[in-house]
């Protein structure tokens, strides 16, 4: 059987050329295959990746986000705020939806009292509409006021998809699916939707950006990573989301497959258990208890040198993630530009680990996903190897996600998170450092609604206090320093440790490209042939 | 035309039967030495017994025989991960088989996965049989309300899939090499249960155990000596399928993401995490352990089929 | 007979609610589906609104009520995931399944019994031995493995067949079916293969059993003495006697094609239930879980009643009732 699998594999690869270039589609179609399914067509039914993907191409926003989360101008040609508390924003003329029916504030207001409504939403928009009051001043022109003064205004109606006041607003979700209500302004026109195999676009010839490259697109969920892969190579599809990173070698060297790389807002981390004295998971060397050492600086920083981000990178993405040392990539909003990735030092780990106490490590279990993040039971492998390499024995337990989550929420004693060390990944949907530090290290409080994706329960009143203060911040430069600072306070403190941002890749067969998203949206329009 | 016909079909096999549990009639040869004999009349089951023996000998002695401990993260780094069968790492240690991608010796993770492996299969078989068994002559013999009930709750049992039972099992218990054993059997003991009885069923009816019973033989005695040598034909064959499924079963969890820790894999979690790799051209990370795979169920399913042969009565030459 | 099914039925029905309620309390102790659903940006009194929306927040037995009230109007609850009944969910999805376990069942009858016959008339023949081997083998590959090895030969290499999805359909009495249309055939072949291997197996297995016991039989002597032609022997002596196991296997094994699709399902993107059970796992889509398994236990009460009744008609010495009442 070995010597026959080997070279087979290779003349897998050796064929896939010829089977990408024999079956071409029509140059004006485009088959593509996403890693997950989008649930619904009804663009406010759930505020999930996959559905915002599809909602991205049918509908258009207010603001729509480019490929670096950048704002830009949608549905609405400018925004502004005409004093503390109102922003006004101007609406677009002579756009219309699918149907020939003419865009209005109408359409505005009746979308953004729809979308925190619809019946049996598992997760609803109404995070970026509360508190909000939207005011029709004339057919295009619409003002929002909020009680106190709200920098992020423009980010909040960037996520929400615009829907036709005739059609859509008094719809109900099985009216979008079957495809009665599915009317934007998008680029493309909704044609079909069968669920768990298929979702079929047309191309919006009247649209205002212009009209799409792609007459038809078919987009169609291949969920197992191989199979998504093959389906490329047997040219079932044109374009691939999500590669694997263990096939990204092997798809560089095929003919007639082309890669496109970008970095995503995504960042991998740890979170580390800042506020138990005895934390379940932290043992003294041979079994016994210990005081958390985890509660010292000096541990955290000694885990974090500990760590080779690059080996990491090199050994386990496949090259394909970037070192971090805070919570986005450089070049999002209020990112700070002195902070850079710790460098691997073990010896200097160990050093901390005498001074804090603990000159012979203890003994530590780190968990996390296995069906999350790219790679991260891996991920979660190799840095229990390291750490264990500096004195802290470690062992790894993975879970799904399913299990995972609520464990590392709630899973302890008391509501509390159960684990003492683990592997999260953060994704700002609004492109800005306030989205993670207003959840993952502002202070765990449900009264303000302010660290609630916070598991280390890190807490740190100045940080806090400079985050409140941003996020009152209309001023853009002003709020950008004041992010920059509580990043840097938080990093010194390592409320966090970041390991990585993740690197997207999309495969497409020779001729067409793709520019990659931060947001890891795969859509249509941002596909191009050569 | 069916019914004269089982008659005389019927009366051989109960007469070996009632022959074989009869001292009276003794044996030409001991039957340990016949069933020897008969065993090694196919080359081919002999090549498997052998291969299987050196199996569980290298499972059994993996720890000693391994070339490094591929749970001990101390040794094991993602620095000489994926690396080719034959490549060297830094310490000096030769990677015959090559690394996974954790970094672990292949060759080691392999004798280590069998252990786990076989362990599994073995242990989940020989429990899920037991349970299994117990119900389905239960079942068989007591007839009435009882059998009614018993085959009510196997039923429950198989309408339920497999992979589900197991998945909310482990979901609920946690990993772990004794969890996934609690899961198998009982998403298995049934299959046995169903078997058991169903053959039992028929034999019941036979004159050998009306004659049996009209010998005065008591309960337990009609049931172990009588009823149940004539379902071992069918327990073996459903048996062997149901171990290769037992580890094939593993391998499907660990697919899914549940199961044995990724830290100590058993051979199923190795191809699992293999199968990322079949199109890298990375052959070895899935293709060793296949073969692995392979071999230890090819092996017990040949030899099971062998025993089958040799065991049932009905097919003594 | 009528009597027994009745009784049968009735004894399903205690089965289906036992069921809903071992599975509704198991999953109630599996994870929080909450987590799965909320986006990044939502606030602990946003994501309490969701535990309310989802009727959460009630006591567990409250829950249980809820559902078991609806469920006797036939209503077997929302799905958190998409917001749309459950059991319309698996209904819309349930022929491509059903649709792909026929043609793994057809492909296991096909392929297995004469393979199975073959191998049983003329056991110590070169050929008998290829197929026996070949059968072994057939269950000893792990169905996701052999499942990506077709796509890697017969859709990748070859180009033969297509890689994944359903393929076009037609609709039969409203039913989409795909095996009525080319693409849709071609789109069927590798999965249905994949799904039916180990069926093979084990058919090939039973048969060749049951065949060799049966030529043992004085009757099949008798046969021969009498002057019998060998294919009447075979075609009705011999078969006859083999199908009993064979039937009563198939018909347990259908059901368990149709649950074990799961991972054919997700390896080939076949739009079926299975996929949407695995995904339902995933994301802890509680009520599409337990619909998904009272379907199932209905559908395999009906397949084991079928089977009873077949076995009844196959073997007379088998009666329908409570034996021994």
């Amino acid at each position: 059987m070995t010597s026959v699998r080997t070279p087979l594999l290779r003349a897998a690869v050796a064929f896939a050329c010829a089977a990408a270039v024999s079956a071409p589609a029509l140059a004006s179609d485009l088959r593509i295959g996403v890693a997950s399914e989008a649930t619904s067509i009804d663009p406010h039914f759930h505020n999930l990746g996959p559905n915002n993907q599809v909602a991205s191409q049918i509908f258009d926003r207010l603001i729509n986000q480019g490929d670096r989360q950048q704002l830009q101008p949608g549905l609405a040609v400018s925004w502004k705020p005409i004093d503390n508390t109102t922003w006004e924003f101007k609406l677009r003329e002579g756009v219309t939806f699918h149907d020939g029916s003419p865009f209005t504030a109408d359409d505005v207001l009746c979308t953004f009292a729809r979308a925190p409504e619809v019946p049996n939403s598992p997760a609803s928009f109404s995070t970026y509409i509360k508190g909000k009051t939207f005011k029709k001043v004339d057919d295009f022109t619409v003002h929002v006021t909020t009680d106190e003064p709200y920098p992020t205004m423009a980010n909040d109606l960037s996520v929400i998809p615009v829907i036709s006041d005739e059609v859509g607003c008094g719809a109900t979700t099985a009216d979008f699916n079957d495809g009665k209500a599915a009317m934007g302004t998008g680029p493309f026109k909704f044609v079909e939707y069968v669920p768990g195999d298929r979702i079929v676009l047309a191309a919006n010839e009247d649209y205002w950006g212009g009209r799409p490259e792609w007459d038809k697109v078919t987009i169609k969920p291949i969920k197992a990573g191989p199979s998504r892969v093959a389906a490329l190579l047997a040219g079932d599809v044109d374009m691939i989301s999500g590669v694997p990173t263990t096939d990204i070698g092997t798809l560089k060297e095929t003919k007639g497959i082309v890669l496109s790389q970008g970095v995503s807002n995504r960042v991998i981390y740890l979170h580390v258990d800042q506020f138990r004295e005895d934390s379940p998971f932290v043992k003294a060397n041979g079994g016994g208890d210990i005081k958390n050492p985890l509660l010292d600086q000096k541990v955290r920083l000694a885990i974090s040198k500990a760590i080779s981000r690059e080996l990491i990178r090199d050994r386990v993405m496949e090259g394909l993630s970037i070192p971090a040392g805070q919570l986005l990539p450089d070049g999002f909003f209020g990112v700070s530009d002195k902070l850079k990735p710790e460098a691997y030092d073990p010896e200097g780990a160990k050093a901390l680990l005498a001074e804090a106490g603990v000159p012979d490590g203890f003994e530590l279990t780190i968990h996390g996903p296995n069906d999350r993040y790219i790679n991260d039971a891996k991920i979660v492998e190799g840095i229990a190897q390291m750490l264990t390499r500096v004195g802290i024995k470690t062992k790894v337990e993975t879970m799904p996600r399913s299990v995972y989550f609520k464990r590392a929420s709630t899973g302890g004693e008391g509501g509390l998170p159960e684990f003492s060390l683990i592997l999260v990944g953060w994704g700002a949907g609004s492109g800005e450092a306030s989205s993670p530090l207003r959840s993952l290290i502002a202070t765990y409080d449900k009264e303000k609604g302010m660290g609630a994706a916070n598991r280390g329960r890190h807490s740190d009143a100045k940080v806090d206090e400079l985050v409140e203060q941003a996020l009152k911040t209309v001023d853009d430069g002003k709020r950008a320093a004041l992010l920059a600072e509580a990043t840097e306070r938080a990093m010194a403190n390592l409320a966090i440790i970041p390991i990585h941002y993740q690197v997207n890749t999309w495969a497409s067969r020779e001729g067409i490209v793709y520019t990659p998203r931060s947001d890891e949206y795969t859509l249509a329009h941002y596909a191009r042939s050569q | 035309m069916t019914t004269p016909n089982t008659q005389p079909g019927a009366t051989p096999p109960g007469g070996a039967a009632l022959a074989a549990a009869m001292p009276a009639v003794p044996p030409v040869e001991s039957p340990l030495r016949r069933f020897l004999t008969d065993f090694s009349a196919s080359w081919l089951a002999l090549l498997a017994a052998l291969m299987l023996a050196v199996i569980i000998l290298i499972a059994l002695f993996a720890p000693w025989i391994s070339p490094q401990d591929p749970y001990d993260l101390a040794v094991v780094s993602i620095f000489d991960a994926r690396l080719p069968p034959g490549s060297t790492s830094m310490e000096g240690t030769t990677f015959w088989l090559g690394t996974d991608g954790a970094g672990r010796d292949l060759l080691s993770a392999i004798f280590y996965g069998l252990r786990i492996s076989l362990s599994v299969g073995v242990m989940s078989g020989i429990l899920a049989i037991i349970v299994g068994m117990s119900v389905g002559l239960a079942a068989a013999y007591a007839g009435g309300r009882t059998e009614t009930l018993i085959m009510r709750v196997v039923d429950l049992q198989l309408s339920l899939p497999a992979v589900l039972i197991a998945l909310i099992l482990l979901a609920i218990l946690g990993k772990g090499v004794d969890k996934i054993i609690i899961a198998l059997v009982i998403a298995q003991w049934a299959y046995y249960a169903r078997t058991v009885r169903a053959s039992a069923l028929v034999e019941r009816r036979r004159e050998y155990v009306e004659a049996a019973a009209c010998l005065g033989l008591g309960h337990a005695r009609i049931v172990f000596r009588h009823i149940l040598p004539n379902c071992v034909a069918p327990l073996i064959v459903v048996g062997t399928v149901q171990t290769a499924h037992a580890i094939a079963l593993e391998a499907t969890l660990s697919f899914l993401g549940v199961g044995l820790p990724l830290t100590e894999p058993s051979l199923g979690l190795l191809i699992s995490n293999g199968f990322e790799y079949m199109l890298s051209g990375k052959y070895w990370i899935a293709v060793f352990p296949g073969v692995a795979l392979l071999l230890t169920i090819v092996s017990i399913n040949i030899v099971g089929d062998q025993l089958r042969d040799v065991l049932n009565p009905r097919l003594q030459k | 007979m009528s009597v027994f099914i009745l009784r049968r039925l009735m004894q399903s029905a205690l089965v289906m609610v036992a069921m809903a309620a071992i599975v509704f309390f198991g999953m109630h102790l599996v994870g929080d589906p909450v987590d799965m659903f909320v986006s990044p940006d939502m606030d602990q009194a946003d994501i309490e609104q969701v535990v309310r929306a989802l009727g959460l927040d009630r006591p567990i037995l409250e829950q249980f009520w809820a559902f078991v009230t609806s469920a006797l109007q036939g209503d077997l609850g929302q799905s958190f995931v998409f917001g749309q009944p459950a059991l319309g969910l698996i209904l819309e999805r349930m022929p491509a399944t059903l649709e792909l376990a026929f043609i793994a069942l057809l492909m296991a009858i096909v392929f297995g019994i004469p393979l199975g016959l073959y191998a049983g008339l003329k056991p110590d023949s070169p050929v008998s031995r290829t197929i026996m081997a070949g059968s072994i083998l057939g269950f000893s590959l792990p169905t996701f493995w052999v499942g990506i090895m077709l796509i890697m030969v017969f859709a990748v290499m070859l180009g033969w067949l297509p890689s994944t999805g359903r393929g076009e359909t037609v609709d039969v009495l409203g039913v989409p079916v795909s095996f009525l249309t080319l693409d849709g055939l071609r789109h069927l072949i590798l999965p249905a293969f994949n799904l039916a291997l180990l069926k093979i197996s084990l058919v090939i297995r039973l048969t060749r059993a049951g065949t060799r016991e049966v030529m043992l039989q004085d009757y099949i002597k008798f046969a021969r003495a009498k002057g019998l032609g060998r294919g009447r022997i075979v075609g009705v002596h011999v078969m006859k006697n083999i199908l009993i196991p064979v039937v009563t296997v198939l018909g347990l094994e259908f059901g368990s094609l149709i649950a074990f699709s799961v991972v054919t399902e997700t390896i080939f993107a076949w739009p079926g239930m299975g996929k949407l059970l695995i995904e339902s796992i995933q994301q802890l889509d509680r009520p599409v879980i337990v619909a998904y398994l009272m379907m199932i236990v209905f559908l395999f009460v009906v397949i084991n009643l079928v089977v009873d009744v077949l076995y009844s008609i196959l073997d007379p010495r088998v009666r329908l009732g409570d034996r021994g009442a």
